[in-house]
């Protein structure tokens, strides 16, 4: 809907039309302002930032930094860049979408098409714990990775994000079943199909839609997680944000600013693509997973 | 008819079968659902209660489970100045942090209703920092607002030499700078919950309006706001979840500093937990997080899905 | 012989009761229509049967076979949906031979039969669009067609066409009963539509909260109503339900309505009044009669072997094209009588009008029930 009406728009006049233009080209800058300072300055040499202005083009272009944070800046003790943890964080992203969407979609299923005693409790519960602070569940999941022999793995990362990305999975899922018409399921019962065949043959063909806001969903969310990442990596199974924290946070040396900034466009490139190429898809799983619940 | 009822009624439940096959078939949904219920069971609700175990146990470096010190864990937590300082934070912290998406939320999605020309250029532009994980913003606004290199530093080179913002380096302000990377990274996605809702309008109520003679001012103020109560209170839980959960976002701008002036409730549990070897208070801490979420959430919860039940 | 048999079947969601003890049969070959309004537990019953939902006791057998336990896709029937309930990512072709896939049936002779069904129907040039590109009727046809296909016991169909629009809800009625007359199959059809019970059935029942009121040929359940949940519901118009008196005087028993404004009530001989009716003397009834029945007296059947007149003040005339409706106020109540396309009749006016008492029904207005 939109208020103004064609004839209410001439009258509220070319001024008023002017203002707003104004406010929201404002806010574009507010909002870009930030991506620009990075890419620009990781263009820069790093004396033109301190010397220079922050908000300059540079006067001398180099893509030295982005080399730098790819593969030789000092990140903990070894000098590696970032590109061995961006390889962590796919090795643990992967494995740990699909497990969680796999789940999710069969959870969804079940939930929707094959209610029985007792199935709103447990859609209850693990809708639940999609809100919990991940704080509560630290100490006893730092100990059961240590039992299972996974502790400072990828492996074991995968586990926790897949374990704690299952609320939400199913809870996509469930919703989008839900409108998903009864009657096509009784009518492939008729038809004689059974559990698997008719989740195969009629609901996962339609699913398109759902299977990829869940995946974007889960992809940003564990590409961009922080803490199990921090609390849960060794040297070798660290994710890119915390390698990227590490970066930016070491108190040695000379801060390398441009590194700094090719840096974080590196650890945010992932997520900015899937936005860019699927934001319409990226849109509908904040409203699901925000206004849902 | 029976269509209300159907959707209450199993699609299909018990009943008893001939083959095993058959008798397969039955469990199967069951057998599923039965995996990722266990998880979540053991997960979530398992390790809650550990860690409410920890929070009256004497746990320091390591779970221990002979000493018991009941509340004891609760009350050193509420007389200890960095919790208290953490509490502060979080206060200063979410009020403006809800408050300030909320109002630019509404705002731009009002603005951008206008029939915007290029809508689908500047919907995109203000979303875009929900794609980006806290710690890349953390690290953007850390040096944006960094006297040194950033924001001061430019005015001054722009010659404005008695500019002066440095925030980010005083105990006082830090807290507010976090502030403004947060709006930065979520007012986008409030101002597209309120746009939906906005989109969601009946027509046929504003042309009503309208034709009341209704100013455009008026009929969003008396009309268009009042409907978007939904969306308030869906922001509002979003926001409040996201802020008590604040986390990676100081991190990566001041690490809790300067000294701990930028403490959360988050921070404190991760540092007394894993830093000082408290590891008592650092559950009781989550504890406290977690009851405060529950605070909000469950409620809402309730009446979302209480309401769906009733409509049915 | 009875060919679908349903026994004291039970049927409860937790602790609320949807179908209470009932009991059906029909014949092989026969129509049978569950009518009723929303909630009546009809679409449950016809799941019930489909196996599509279980039952909490009783019976249910097809072709002299329990079929209680069996799975739907075994017990030999074959549903049409309200909604057509047709696989959106399938072709029209894949979505009649699903089931045969699902059986194993070779591809041969699936094509066969695909193309047996929609030649029957006409929908041999629909075959390879996507349900989304079929207008309503034409997804109807292939909803029928998936049924047809399967050869079934039972057709069963669930409000088939209450997702069209009013025209072709007619020419698909017409068609249905065609294709039950070719065909021979038993049908049991469930739907809201009185209209579409009388024109279809061989036999109909009429459910109300779970409970059967109702079970017998339309000819039956329209002249000869149990109670007056069957009078109102059967019928359009509806039956006049019309509170009255049985008052009588030596030689024999009358009818009296009450008018308002302090008239004297009318009075209608009853000569031949059910013999239950001698208890109620004295008493207040509910006078049943259908608007065919309260006429011109021009326009009376001839054939009615009793027919009573009375002066009437008429408040409303409805011309419809092939009748006329007369509205007027008896007992309390508005009353419709059904008049010739060209009675001479006018608001405001007193008019005579004949009851044939031949097809009127009284009711205990206690008990609800029919007095015999």
């Amino acid at each position: 809907m939109s208020v103004a009406s064609q004839d209410n728009a001439t009258r509220t006049g070319v001024f008023a039309r002017a203002a707003i233009y104004t406010v929201l080209i404002l806010f574009v800058v507010y909002y870009l302002l930030p991506l620009y300072v990075m890419v620009v300055n990781s263009l820069k040499p790093l004396d033109e930032i301190r010397a220079g202005n922050m908000l300059a083009l540079p006067q001398q272009w180099t893509i030295a930094p982005w080399l730098s944070a790819w593969s030789t800046a000092q990140i903990g003790v070894s000098p590696t860049g970032l590109k061995p943890y961006f390889l962590n964080s796919i090795l643990m992203v992967v494995p740990a979408v699909a497990i969680s969407t796999v789940l999710g979609a069969l959870n969804g299923y079940v939930l929707t098409k094959w209610r029985f005693r007792g199935d709103n409790i447990v859609f209850g519960l693990m809708l639940l714990s999609c809100f919990i602070p991940f704080q509560i569940v630290l100490i006893p999941s730092a100990r059961i990775l240590g039992e299972l022999g996974l502790a400072g793995t990828v492996t074991g990362l995968v586990l926790i994000h897949a374990v704690y990305g299952l609320g939400f999975t199913t809870l996509f899922f469930r919703n989008y079943y839900e409108a998903f018409p009864t009657e096509l399921i009784r009518a492939a019962q008729i038809d004689g199909a059974s559990f698997f065949q008719i989740f195969r043959r009629i609901l996962l063909p339609s699913s398109g839609p759902i299977i990829v806001v869940t995946v974007i969903w889960q992809f940003t969310n564990i590409w961009n997680d922080f803490l199990f990442g921090s609390s849960f990596s060794s040297v070798d199974s660290i994710p890119i944000t915390v390698a990227l924290n590490n970066l930016v946070n070491s108190s040695t040396g000379v801060k390398e600013y441009n590194v700094h900034f090719a840096g974080a466009i590196l650890a945010a490139l992932p997520t900015l693509v899937v936005y860019i190429v699927s934001g319409r898809y990226f849109v509908r799983g904040l409203m699901a997973g925000a206004v849902k619940g | 008819m029976a269509q209300s009822q159907a959707e209450i009624a199993p699609v299909l439940t018990h009943r008893p079968s001939r083959t095993p096959k058959e008798a397969l078939q039955e469990w199967l949904p069951k057998l599923v659902l039965a995996p990722s219920f266990a998880i979540i069971l053991i997960f979530v609700y398992g390790f809650i209660i550990f860690t409410a175990v920890l929070s009256v146990s004497g746990s320091k470096l390591l779970p221990d489970f002979s000493t018991w010190v009941g509340l004891g864990n609760y009350v050193r937590l509420f007389n200890h100045p960095n919790w208290i300082t953490a509490l502060k934070n979080l206060a200063i912290f979410a009020s403006l942090y809800i408050i300030v998406c909320s109002v630019l939320g509404l705002g731009l999605a009002i603005l951008l209703d206008q029939k915007i020309r290029a809508e689908g250029l500047i919907r995109p532009i203000f979303l875009y920092p929900m794609a980006l994980s806290f710690i890349v913003t953390g690290v953007a606004w850390k040096w944006f607002l960094d006297p040194g290199i950033g924001l001061e530093h430019v005015m001054q080179d722009w010659g404005w030499t008695s500019f002066s913002f440095r925030w980010i380096k005083e105990g006082q302000y830090a807290i507010y700078t976090i502030v403004i990377a947060a709006v930065w990274q979520s007012s986008g996605f409030v101002m597209a919950m309120f746009l939906a809702g906005l989109r969601g309008v009946d027509n046929e109520v504003i042309k009503a309006a309208q034709i009341d003679g209704a100013s455009t001012v008026t009929i969003y103020r008396r009309i268009i706001i009042p409907l978007m109560r939904p969306v308030f209170l869906s922001a509002f839980v979003v926001l409040a979840h996201l802020a008590i959960k604040s986390y990676d976002l100081v991190v990566a701008m001041t690490d809790g500093g300067p000294g701990t002036a930028t403490w959360t409730p988050a921070l404190f549990m991760q540092k007394f937990t894993f830093g000082r070897n408290e590891m008592g208070m650092g559950a009781a801490s989550a504890i406290i997080m977690m009851m405060m979420i529950f605070a909000i959430i469950v409620p809402y919860l309730y009446s979302e899905l209480g309401g769906k039940n009733e409509r049915r | 012989m009875s060919f679908l048999e349903i026994v004291n079947l039970e049927k409860s969601f937790g602790a609320t009761r949807i179908l209470k003890g009932i009991n059906l049969e029909i014949e092989k070959g026969g129509f049978l229509v569950l009518v009723g309004p929303s909630g009546c537990g009809k679409s449950t019953l016809l799941n019930t049967i489909a196996g599509l939902e279980p039952i909490t006791g009783g019976e249910i057998r097809i072709g002299g076979r329990k079929v209680n336990d069996l799975h739907p896709s075994k017990r030999d029937i074959a549903m049409v949906f309200q909604s057509y309930a047709l696989y959106p990512n399938m072709t029209v072709g894949q979505n009649i031979a699903f089931g045969m896939e699902i059986r194993g049936v070779p591809k041969e002779e699936r094509e066969k039969a695909i193309r047996e069904v929609a030649n029957l129907l006409q929908i041999g040039h629909l075959l390879d669009r996507k349900p989304s590109q079929l207008s309503g009727g034409q997804r109807q046809r292939v909803a029928m067609g998936r049924a047809l296909v399967r050869d079934p016991q039972v057709f069963l169909f669930d409000e088939p066409l209450s997702n069209l629009d009013a025209k072709l809800r007619i020419d698909m009625r017409t068609e249905i009963k065609r294709l039950h007359q070719r065909m021979g199959t038993t049908i049991v059809y469930v739907t809201h539509d009185q209209i579409e019970a009388m024109t279809l059935a061989t036999k109909i029942a009429v459910l109300k909260d779970g409970v059967l009121q109702q079970f017998g040929t339309p000819a039956e359940i329209y002249n000869n109503p149990v109670n007056m949940f069957v009078a109102d519901f059967m019928g359009s118009p509806a039956m006049n339900l019309v509170p009255a008196t049985i008052g009588g005087n030596g030689s024999g028993l009358t009818v009296e309505f009450a008018r308002d404004g302090g008239r004297p009530p009318v009075s209608i001989r009853l000569p031949n009044a059910p013999a239950g009716m001698e208890r109620f003397k004295g008493k207040p009834v509910v006078f049943g009669v259908r608007p065919e029945a309260l006429t011109d007296p021009d326009g009376a059947d001839r054939h009615a072997i009793h027919v009573e007149t009375a002066d009437l003040m008429v408040d409303v005339v409805e011309p419809a094209g092939a009748d006329t409706f007369a509205v007027t106020h008896l007992g309390g109540k508005h009353v419709v009588a059904r008049l010739r396309a060209d009675a001479r009749i006018h608001a405001g006016e007193v008019t005579p009008l004949a009851f044939n008492l031949t097809k009127t029904v009284f009711f205990d207005p206690e008990t609800q029930q029919r007095i015999v």
